[in-house]
């Protein structure tokens, strides 16, 4: 790997978090020493994988031992209007053999099988650890390939000792910046092209948010990389404004669009009511900036208007059920104040909430919110979190998967809210079905008779 | 007899093949206490906690060493140590599993050597058994790990027979990973139909039957306790499961010369028939009459379910094991073994009642389907989802994993009751896809 940049990836200017270190903890990066028996969490080829699966007409090949693919294929939510190819899993499943004569020619033959049978218009190389272990050129393989087959294969080489997901992420942007976006001019850039950054369709979330953005007047050049087309994630650069959903994963990708193509970005997010306005409004102005029509913004606004009511309207009959009910909150990826304000707007309560990923604005954010520090919490042990459910403390855990069953087994309601959950909860339409969702998890009948003790117990 | 068609690729697609470590993890499941930890990076254990999440719909517990780029050059050691102190001074185990991965292998790391001076210089292990289990993601698949892990247990915790000391009426089990826990169980309770004691090794039916604990655990909970497996020498005899556990049942006959009988399946009128007979004998007794009933039952639905699966096409996929039970069973009942996959060759599979064996992914089942022709029902794990549905063909989820679906744990298709639900199931699907659905409406 290349630590230079790695370096450079976790010394981010547009990161708030990055800016508020000091030299020497800058220096260190942002990812925290794992500690061997006491780690979770994805590896850095798994944060790659997830940030560029989501393209959708692609072949994802990995090149290392059955693990890396075998045991994770098929395994996310990202959906597709187009075809499945995305979802089929690949891999070069190294054997012995090939660790021991080295896996440089398997790798270019299936390269080239994954061409000749399905052609793709590209396919993306995923290096893993055992890959570079045994000192496979991924990337020379892929020139090589890329030339003789006349098929762009672009090397991602973020194998898993590398580091976190997140570093994962951020390795699949750097691949697409260096080898994808730009390399194709699209014959009908406009004035309202726009790119969603890390938003990945996450059970058609899309859906929740293109029609309003065609409401407005907005094209969505592509998602990056939620239900994206090769070619159109290469004409990219042609779009005049980004918006970087998730910025953890995707923020050095929008600052670099920008130094290199002068597309201006603004950080947003489409979970919650009023985030969803804020981020609308914000393409907007970037793109009235840019010389777009200044009806876009009057449209814009008549929209979100409308949206708005249409959603605390539909959210008003909530009110009475779900007010008072006490939400604890634990989660990484979902920006967790824009959640919290629209439940709290509905009158729910937070007794905790995780801001392990937050920057220091979104723990200031959460902090007037709340009221406070008491409910934000950094790591929370399951012995811990089972013993508050248990107690009865939360009425609710909405977080995600990992940690279901300690909420089940304390009998205790849960909403899954991350990247394997199984409902879309974008835009307005979004949170309405968020907190459908929560009723429906709070009001079903099974709490009373999970909860009384069998008739031989006392 | 089957042809096995063993020809190596460059590219898999749609793998059928799952990683050793992870089958053996999944043996560590089975232990009471128990907490494994894969010796590799971060990744390697979340993904193989996510897929057991995903099926069994439990907490799975199992750490990882997480080894870094530097660590892996340097060696890991230090990262295995420290891993073991962590885990032995948070969650306090009986037994930690642990497991190599490619990682560590490709290196070469001599860690069954480092293990025992790690062992002998922390105090902090003095209560934990550390069992080391080798299984390169590079050699075998689910069955190759699983197996890994049950010898790599005998030989460490089993103890010989004592001399001169009467065996118990104790039947030991060593089911292979094609058992779910719901199939341990009804093994278990044939065992003890007969009056005898039954250990099984590992036992899923007590850690991932799905329980609703009181306290918070951070191991497993229920499964084999070391105890059971110190005396497992102890046991009148020991019944194995599946062609991949003879290394295990020849394991535990050498280390405490108890006799060993090996199933090569537990589903199938016959196959069951052998299982009783054996039983029978150990007991000294006759086959009970919960069972003869049962057995009757078996017949009944092989009468009234071979209609619909006479000339049948139905394509199997899965661990060798699993192809044979089913594969098998499919036949037995008048149907065809159209299509046959399996991810990795094992000698028995030529003997199949099918043309040919196909060793490599769904993909290559997928052209033997359109090879075969017309499918009429494909019997695998969840991930034949997509091809069923490019297909059109009607998929029988079972194996491992199932992540769509409800119940996986307690899919039970041995002995006599589990192969008579199983000839229900298929049956059904079988009629459905044939125009038998009386419920259609007409037209």
């Amino acid at each position: 790997m290349n630590q230079a940049k790695i370096q450079e990836l976790f010394n981010e200017p547009g990161c708030a978090t990055n800016r508020a270190k000091s030299d020497s903890a800058r220096k260190k990066g942002c990812s925290k020493a794992l500690t061997p028996g006491a780690a979770a969490g994805g590896c850095c080829f798994d944060g790659a994988k997830i940030s560029l699966q989501p393209i959708v007409d692609v072949v994802h090949l990995v090149h290392g031992p059955i693990a890396c693919e075998g045991n994770s294929w098929d395994g996310r939510n990202s959906w597709s209007t187009g075809g499945d190819l995305y979802r089929r899993g690949f891999t070069t499943d190294l054997s012995n053999l090939d660790i021991v004569h080295g896996g440089e020619r398997k790798l270019y033959k299936a390269i080239r099988h994954a061409v000749e049978i399905h052609k793709p218009p590209a396919v993306l190389v995923y290096q893993t650890c055992v890959g570079a272990l045994i000192g496979d050129d991924v990337a020379g393989v892929c020139k090589a390939a890329t030339e003789r087959l006349g098929t762009p294969v672009i090397p991602i080489d973020a194998p898993g000792f590398a580091g976190s997901k997140s570093l994962g992420a951020r390795l699949g942007g750097e691949a697409l910046l260096q080898h994808v976006i730009g390399t194709i001019e699209p014959p009908d850039p406009g004035p309202t092209d726009i790119n969603l950054l890390a938003e990945y369709n996450v059970n058609g979330e899309l859906d929740q948010i293109r029609p309003l953005l065609a409401r407005i007047g907005i094209r969505l050049r592509t998602a990056i990389t939620g239900d994206a087309r090769y070619r159109d994630i290469a004409a990219a650069h042609t779009a005049r404004a980004n918006l970087v959903v998730c910025s953890q994963a995707f923020v050095t990708l929008a600052r670099k669009m920008k130094e290199r193509w002068g597309i201006p970005y603004v950080e947003g997010s489409f979970y919650g009511i009023s985030d969803t306005s804020v981020a609308l409004r914000g393409l907007v102005s970037l793109l009235v900036d840019r010389g777009a029509d200044l009806k876009l913004a009057a449209r814009a606004e008549a929209v979100i208007a409308e949206e708005e009511a249409k959603a605390w309207k539909a959210l008003a009959p909530y009110r009475a059920r779900l007010a008072g009910k006490r939400v604890l909150l634990y989660t990484g990826g979902v920006k967790s104040w824009s959640v919290i304000a629209a439940l709290q707007e509905i009158g729910m309560e937070f007794v905790g909430t995780s801001v392990r990923k937050s920057t220091a604005e979104d723990k200031e954010r959460i902090r007037s919110l709340t009221g406070g520090d008491a409910v934000m919490i950094d790591q929370l042990p399951p012995r811990e979190m089972y013993r508050m459910l248990r107690d009865g403390e939360a009425d609710l855990l909405m977080s995600g998967g990992r940690t279901q069953f300690v909420a089940l087994k304390a009998r205790t309601p849960w909403v899954e809210i991350n990247q394997e959950r199984h409902h879309g909860y974008a835009g307005y339409d979004g949170m309405v079905a968020l907190v459908r969702q929560i009723d429906q998890a709070l009001a079903n009948p099974i709490w009373d008779q999970v909860r009384r003790p069998a008739p031989w117990e006392g | 007899m089957a042809q096995l068609l063993n020809q190596p690729k460059p590219l898999a697609t749609s793998p059928l093949k799952l990683s050793p470590p992870l089958g053996a993890a999944m043996a560590f499941m089975g232990l009471d206490g128990s907490l494994p930890l894969f010796h590799g990076s971060q990744g390697c254990t979340a993904f193989a906690l996510v897929m057991m999440v995903r099926h069994f719909r439990e907490a799975i517990p199992l750490q990882t060493t997480a080894m870094s780029e530097v660590s892996t050059i340097l060696g890991g050691m230090e990262n295995v140590e420290e891993a073991l102190v962590n885990i032995a001074r948070r969650a306090r185990p009986k037994v930690i599993g642990l497991i190599s991965t490619a990682l560590a292998e490709t290196r070469g790391e001599d860690i069954a050597g480092d293990l025992k001076l790690i062992l002998a210089r922390n105090k902090d292990l003095a209560g934990t058994r550390v069992v080391f289990v080798s299984a390169p993601d590079f050699e075998g698949s689910l069955e190759a790990g699983w197996a890994k892990a049950v010898t790599a247990l005998v030989d460490g915790l089993a103890e010989p027979a004592p001399a001169r000391r009467e065996p118990l009426p104790r039947i030991a089990l060593l089911p292979g990973v094609h058992l779910t826990p719901g199939d341990v169980d009804h093994l278990k309770d044939m065992v003890e139909a007969f009056g005898l004691e039954a250990v099984a090794l590992p036992d899923l039916s007590t850690s991932l039957d799905g329980q609703v604990p009181e306290t918070y655990v951070p191991t497993t909970l229920g499964g084999t306790t070391p105890d059971e497996i110190r005396s497992l020498g102890r046991c009148r005899l020991a019944v194995a499961v599946g062609e991949h556990m003879r290394p295990a049942a020849e394991a535990l006959h050498a280390k405490t010369g108890v006799p060993t009988v090996l199933f090569d399946r537990l589903c199938g009128l016959e196959a069951v028939d052998r299982l009783m007979v054996t039983l029978s004998t150990a007991a000294g007794c006759p086959v009970p009459p919960k069972l003869r009933r049962a057995r009757g039952q078996l017949v009944d639905a092989m009468l009234d379910g071979h209609f619909f699966f006479g000339g049948r096409a139905v394509a199997v996929a899965g661990e060798p094991d699993f192809l044979w039970s089913m594969g098998h069973l499919v036949t037995e009942m008048g149907g065809r073994l159209a299509a046959a996959a399996s991810p990795v060759a094992a000698p028995h599979l030529a003997e199949l009642p099918c043309e040919q064996v196909v060793v490599g992914d769904f993909d290559d089942l997928e052209d033997q389907m359109l090879e075969a022709g017309r499918i009429d029902l494909v019997i695998a794990n969840a991930n034949a989802r997509q091809l069923c549905r490019r297909y059109g063909t009607t998929l029988f989820r079972s194996g491992f994993p199932i992540f769509d679906r409800l119940g996986a744990a307690h899919q039970t298709t041995i002995g006599y009751r589990g192969t008579r639900d199983l000839i229900f199931q298929l049956g059904n699907l079988l009629m459905e896809g044939h125009g038998h659905d009386s419920t259609a409406a007409p037209g």
